[in-house]
């Protein structure tokens, strides 16, 4: 026994690995305990708004409330349409909630605490989440159903056309940090003019991820009232909870981008030091709530898009002003000698 | 003009207004209660589920003149009387079909000796049809149940009638 601890193979890659599925595990087990009480915190949060109380009846508060919904789901029927592709429509559900946990590997919950510290992280996150529009896709398709379909569509060009302006947001985040490393675009110095020059990117960026994680006011591709739920409308019970997992768990996702880029990741808010004492995880928790907030206080204030407005926000808004924008910056930071 | 409405735009004076609104309801009081463990207030004519009601002495009110019978609107009562041993009139069948009834509530304005009454039940959904099909031991239980409320509800009503 001693030997084998002593092996090379133990050293080497027992050890390692072991780590590093702990490591997976905990991120894992701590997103989706995130997105069960995310569902709470929407209904309480959309419920207070709207002056009513909320789940109340599941244990004090109605606390309970998403551990009976996820039991419920898990003991429904799974009902798969006669017509649909039936490996498609089980994998699309799969794909896109293994695609919003998958992401988490290179968010820096604090400072080196992260489980894969690579250089293109911004990339790697950028890709994988717009991976996501595979799933809707192949779900609206492989449903075989009117209404999914054109969710499905609806999805896909919503997803793309709001990609092209997050990424010249990314992109001036990076002109002004000089780096793609998620660890060195929290920690770089970042001094107080650049981020005003940030700041309109953020409002863009904001109102992106709202889009690119299909939330209200550009649920289109749900669509309750149109169309029934949309891509989603032929899934049941355990396909439709992770469905729903995914969302949320993309929701997080994009906070945590959002809290990264632009709101300094686990340091104290506002570069105040007298802080600092408050460990860089319950600072990134709060931050990633915060923009959390901000998607549910947005769903309780405002209607849908219609599809056209939709189009033509991404289109002759976003994209023209992000473009300018990144010339502003890219111009003023050389102008000022300021590149990182 | 132009150049107003694009100022307006650009900086979301209207998405922040409406949001600031949104944000203000948040910590305004709840309009909702708590259903089940919380109920809203009821009127004292509220016209819930049927009951027949006894005299303090446990003797049954009705006499069986069968004016609820004939002017219920919804045909819903059926009653059938004899003379009972001590030779007063009472019924051997009151039955109301719950599913028929439209809770006008003129067989309890019709009663001469208020027997038949809507007391302030509402909560008597059944998993069954025929569980609504209530008989004369059903309503005199309800009565039994609900005496207290009714009784106060009437004379609560009373100056109106």
């Amino acid at each position: 026994m001693q030997e084998f601890f002593n092996s090379l193979f133990w050293t080497d890659y027992g050890l390692p690995g072991l780590i590093m599925v702990g490591q997976i595990g905990a991120m894992i087990g701590v997103v989706v305990f995130a997105v069960a009480y995310l569902t709470y915190a929407e209904r309480k949060v959309l419920g207070a708004m709207q002056r009513r109380q909320g789940p109340m009846t599941v244990g004090p508060f109605g606390l309970l409330q998403p551990i009976a919904d996820g039991v419920k789901l898990l003991s429904k029927e799974t009902i798969i349409p006669s017509q649909a592709n039936k490996p498609i429509f089980i994998l699309a559900p799969i794909m896109l909630f293994t695609l919003a946990l998958v992401a988490w590997a290179v968010i820096p919950v604090n400072y080196k605490w992260v489980i894969a510290d690579i250089n293109v992280g911004v990339l790697y996150l950028f890709a994988i989440s717009s991976m996501g529009v595979y799933g809707i896709i192949m779900a609206g398709w492989a449903s075989n159903s009117k209404y999914a379909f054109l969710g499905a569509m609806r999805s896909a060009s919503q997803m793309v056309s709001y990609e092209v302006s997050m990424g010249l947001v990314i992109v001036t985040v990076l002109l002004c940090v000089g780096s793609l490393n998620l660890t060195d675009v929290v920690m770089a110095d970042r001094p107080f003019w650049v981020q005003i020059m940030l700041l309109p990117m953020l409002v863009v960026f904001l109102v992106s991820i709202l889009a690119e994680t299909n939330r209200a006011p550009f649920d289109l591709p749900e669509g309750e009232s149109e169309l029934s739920g949309g891509f989603m409308v032929e899934y049941s019970a355990m396909t439709y909870a992770l469905f729903f997992l995914g969302e949320y768990a993309n929701m997080i996702l994009m906070s945590a981008m959002t809290t990264i880029l632009f709101l300094g990741g686990w340091l104290p808010p506002f570069g105040i030091e007298a802080l600092a004492f408050v460990p860089g995880i319950i600072w990134f928790v709060l931050k990633i709530c915060a923009v959390l907030f901000f998607f549910i206080w947005t769903r309780a204030t405002f209607p849908r898009y219609r599809y056209d407005q939709l189009m033509r926000l991404g289109w002759k808004v976003f994209l023209p002003f992000s473009l300018l924008w990144v010339v502003v910056v890219a111009g003023v930071l050389l102008t000022f000698d300021a590149l990182p | 003009m132009a150049l107003d409405n694009i100022a307006r735009s650009f900086l979301l004076t209207e998405i922040v207004q409406g949001m600031a609104l949104t944000f203000k309801y948040m910590f305004k009081p709840r309009v909702t209660i708590n259903y089940p463990y919380e109920k809203g207030p009821i009127s004292p004519r509220f016209r819930g589920e049927h009951a027949l009601r006894r005299y303090p002495n446990g003797e049954e009110r009705c006499i069986a003149c069968k004016l609820c019978e004939a002017i219920c609107p919804a045909l819903a009562i059926t009653i059938e009387a004899e003379p009972r041993d001590d030779g007063s009139r009472r019924t051997t069948r009151y039955d109301i079909d719950m599913t028929k009834c439209i809770y006008c509530g003129l067989c309890a304005e019709a009663c001469p000796v208020d027997a038949i009454v809507e007391g302030p039940n509402f909560e008597f959904a059944t998993e069954t049809r025929e569980e609504l099909f209530y008989n004369k031991d059903r309503l005199l239980a309800n009565g039994d149940r609900w005496e207290a409320q009714i009784a106060a509800n009437l004379a609560k009503d009373a100056p109106y009638r």
